[in-house]
């Protein structure tokens, strides 16, 4: 089993590869790794309670960490976070690179 | 947490992308951790530590180049190998050669070097982690 940090930095409304991205993270949670799913810039849109984002919805309850970045929801203006996606600061990139965790940008 | 070593790999170049502005966040917790960065700047990242950029005035906002206080990456950069060094980190920035001659841009900051990718294969090999920013 490894441990994957997901860094996810696009918005799905804005492209489509962000699907299978989230697949990436599905299925490697289904192999038996553990994931973190970090959202980033404009990833962040899909973390609000009313985005019409299914897609990221169903992997909260998934057995993926799902994290937002404090200082891009700031920068939205965004308060209020899907339930089951956590806040994180940008240290959390950090802390998995220093565990050895395979960290992929998206 | 012991020192550790990165190898990081930026693409993105200066004034454009949202992913400088996070791949310098990271870069910043790194430094203030004491930990080594090895960075290789690729394609347009080549030009982040072009020694030229100039801040400059803002005459529709009617600001002088103080009050426009206008950032530049070849300022960050320096910024960023400083403060590495203050906590006992070192950084190994690595301009692409071939990058930074189809640019114009070989002229860098203090303390960066010119290289090619085979740098980033080596930085690869001796880190503890990688980190590849690609572009959009």
């Amino acid at each position: 089993m490894a441990e994957y940090l997901l860094i996810e930095s696009r918005d799905p409304f804005e492209s489509n590869d962000v699907g299978y991205y989230y697949d990436l993270a599905s299925g490697l949670v289904e192999a038996g790794n553990q994931v973190t799913l970090f959202l980033i810039q404009n990833a962040v849109f899909a973390a609000r309670p009313s985005a019409q984002a299914p897609k990221l919805q169903a992997l909260v309850h998934s057995g993926i960490k799902i994290l937002a970045d404090d200082f891009a929801l700031k920068e939205r203006g965004i308060t209020k976070l899907l339930d089951g996606v956590q806040l994180a600061p940008i240290e959390i990139v950090v802390d998995h690179l220093e565990a050895g965790h395979k960290t992929l940008w998206h | 947490m012991s020192q550790k070593t990165f190898a990081i790999a930026l693409m993105d170049p200066p004034y454009e992308s949202e992913n400088l502005t996070t791949a310098f966040r990271i870069l910043d917790v790194m430094a203030q951790r004491g930990h080594n960065i090895n960075l290789f700047a690729y394609e347009g990242a080549a030009g982040l530590a072009f020694a030229k950029q100039t801040p400059h005035p803002n005459p529709v906002h009617g600001k002088n180049v103080a009050e426009e206080n206008h950032p530049t990456t070849k300022d960050q950069v320096t910024a960023l190998l400083a403060l590495a060094a203050k906590n006992g980190g070192k950084v190994d920035w690595v301009n692409c050669g071939m990058c930074v001659d189809e640019r114009g841009v070989g002229e860098f900051v203090a303390d960066t070097r010119r290289g090619s990718p085979a740098d980033f294969h080596s930085f690869c090999e001796a880190s503890d982690n990688v980190l590849a920013i690609p572009t959009k």
